[in-house]
């Protein structure tokens, strides 16, 4: 009997797609998305902006559904506020003028969900020291949120995702604002929580570069196709010239870093962008 | 001692006893319902309301109730309207100001329509706290506690929604009801305001004191006991110049406010 990659991977996949299309109204974001992700890997999605990449956690939270096909967490459909999942989404900019710190915002994630009053409960405070703890900004905690460079914030925000030891991780472009050596950090930061946690984390970028020396899985979106994979399976020529419908080019130099060449819709994408995310 | 005495001589007059008493809730409010609106950025959408209640204040005046039933029912709904505009009725200026600017334009007809004396619109606009009912403080009282359990039960959603938006969503938080129980919290405490600083002065007691602990403070605890302070601070202080000086009490605590606010601003 053959080996089937894709049947035992559906079998292990704590996370799985078959034939899903995803859209807005009448307008279809992406379509025939089929992948399973295991329990403890580290995968990104990249794709030009608009591609859908934000719609994938979208549809993984519960906040929207797919048009057909299915998707399952655990064996069960995606539902809002499934505390199995931290997530860390897409901030364009924090309020520079706001001084409340950091410890108030990672407590709020341990008990902003609770109605009433409990004055006399203070685990919430021990839950956010312990977690801020953990991706090392234990120093941060009484800092105010607006007076943090980027990299500090995306640790912060990274806690906050964690209150709970959540199996899945989505984070929607940490790497965003970051310089190259900040960005390093973080990755490295994920990986360790991917590694020592057996988290199953999904982070959105442009540049897969920082990534591929960490990456379990790739899944690309672009021109309303998702490709998934290894990364050396979806970062080939043929792959992507498949998925984008153009004659594309994958290139490495000798550090293994990827250049993909030829798909020209880096800019065009950009206003759509801004009608896909709310 | 003579202060002592100066205090025994005001409190002797009633009328000075229910702009204290009144004031006192009302700064308390104002200060805990104004921190959450500066934090959700929907000061625009509190001034609004204010204006939103000067068009049922005038209505009740017209039909010869007291205009804080007008007030209620009118910033209740305006507040539920803004609300069910969606989570990010923050930045609907437009929509908003084109609601607040027919109300207003209501207002005026309602005043026009009343036969009685001008005085009541000008009182509706700047305030007149020198001129509170007993049975007006104790609708007050009985909003204000209304107001503070239910902020005791949604403290701590609200201020996760507040926050951090997305997150809160995303973890399950009913987001348009706790939008909706906010707008109501605020159109309650507006209407309350009104009473003490006016219709158009409603920034003062609900915004600034606010916005001034925010700058101060880096717990959300510790800047609702500031901006409660503040307002209290500033309600008071303005009552008792005002007992002396013949200037409205309005004038004095907006001053006080917009001073501790300069003085803020430079030093932060």
């Amino acid at each position: 009997m053959d080996f089937d990659p894709l049947a035992d991977a559906m079998h292990r996949g704590i996370i799985t797609a078959s034939n899903v299309v995803v859209g807005y109204g009448d307008k279809i974001v992406w379509r025939d998305a089929s992948f399973a992700i295991g329990q403890g890997e580290f995968v990104a999605v990249i794709g030009p902006n608009g591609a859908g990449k934000t719609t994938l956690f979208r549809l993984l939270l519960g906040l929207q559904q797919p048009i057909s096909g299915t998707i399952e967490i655990f064996n069960a459909r995606p539902r809002r506020g499934n505390p199995r999942i931290g997530y860390v989404p897409q901030r364009h900019l924090i309020d520079s003028e706001t001084k409340i710190e950091c410890l108030e915002l990672v407590r709020l994630a341990v008990s902003g969900t609770r109605w009433g009053l409990n004055p006399f409960s203070h685990d919430d405070r021990k839950t956010a020291l312990n977690t801020l703890q953990a991706v090392g900004a234990a120093e941060l905690a009484h800092r105010s949120l607006g007076a943090l460079s980027g990299g500090e914030l995306q640790r912060i925000f990274l806690a906050e995702a964690l209150v709970g030891n959540p199996d899945i991780l989505l984070l929607d472009e940490p790497l965003s604002n970051l310089d190259i050596r900040r960005g390093q950090e973080l990755v490295q930061l994920v990986n360790n929580i991917v590694r020592s946690r057996n988290v199953t984390a999904f982070l959105v970028a442009h540049d897969i570069n920082p990534l591929l020396p960490f990456l379990d899985n790739v899944i690309y979106i672009a021109n309303g196709k998702v490709a998934t994979g290894k990364p050396k399976e979806v970062l080939t020529s043929e792959s992507l010239t498949a998925l984008y419908g153009v004659h594309v080019e994958v290139m490495r130099d000798s550090k293994g870093n990827v250049a993909i060449i030829g798909t020209g819709t880096e800019d065009h994408h950009w206003e759509e962008s801004y009608g896909v995310q709310h | 001692m003579e202060c002592n005495i100066n205090l025994l001589q005001m409190f002797g007059y009633q009328f000075m006893q229910h702009a204290f008493e009144a004031g006192t809730i009302v700064a308390v409010i104002a200060g805990i319902v104004g921190y959450f609106v500066v934090l959700r950025r929907s000061s625009f959408a509190a001034h609004a309301l204010s204006h939103i209640g000067f068009s049922g204040a005038a209505l009740a005046v017209l039909i010869g109730v007291s205009p804080i039933y007008g007030l209620l029912l009118f910033t209740g709904l305006g507040g539920v309207g803004i609300a069910a505009l969606g989570s990010r009725a923050a930045n609907r200026d437009v929509e908003i100001g084109t609601v607040l600017a027919f109300m207003l334009g209501l207002g005026v007809l309602f005043i026009s329509l009343y036969t009685g004396y001008a005085t009541e619109a000008y009182s509706i606009l700047f305030g007149e706290i020198l001129g509170i009912s007993w049975g007006d403080v104790l609708l007050t009282l009985i909003v204000s506690l209304l107001i503070l359990v239910v902020m005791a039960v949604v403290y701590r959603p609200l201020l996760f929604a507040s926050l951090d938006e997305d997150v809160a969503e995303a973890k399950g938080m009913p987001m348009l009801l706790i939008g909706i129980i906010f707008m109501l919290l605020v159109a309650v405490a507006t209407s309350i305001a009104v009473q003490v600083v006016g219709v158009l002065l409603i920034f003062s007691l609900m915004v600034t004191p606010a916005a001034i602990a925010q700058r101060l403070t880096k717990r959300p605890q510790s800047a609702l006991l500031v901006s409660v302070g503040i307002a209290l601070a500033a309600t008071w202080v303005g009552l008792f110049i005002s007992f002396y000086e013949p200037y409205p009490v309005s004038f004095f605590i907006t001053s006080i406010v917009f001073i501790l606010y300069l003085i803020v601003r430079l030093a932060t």
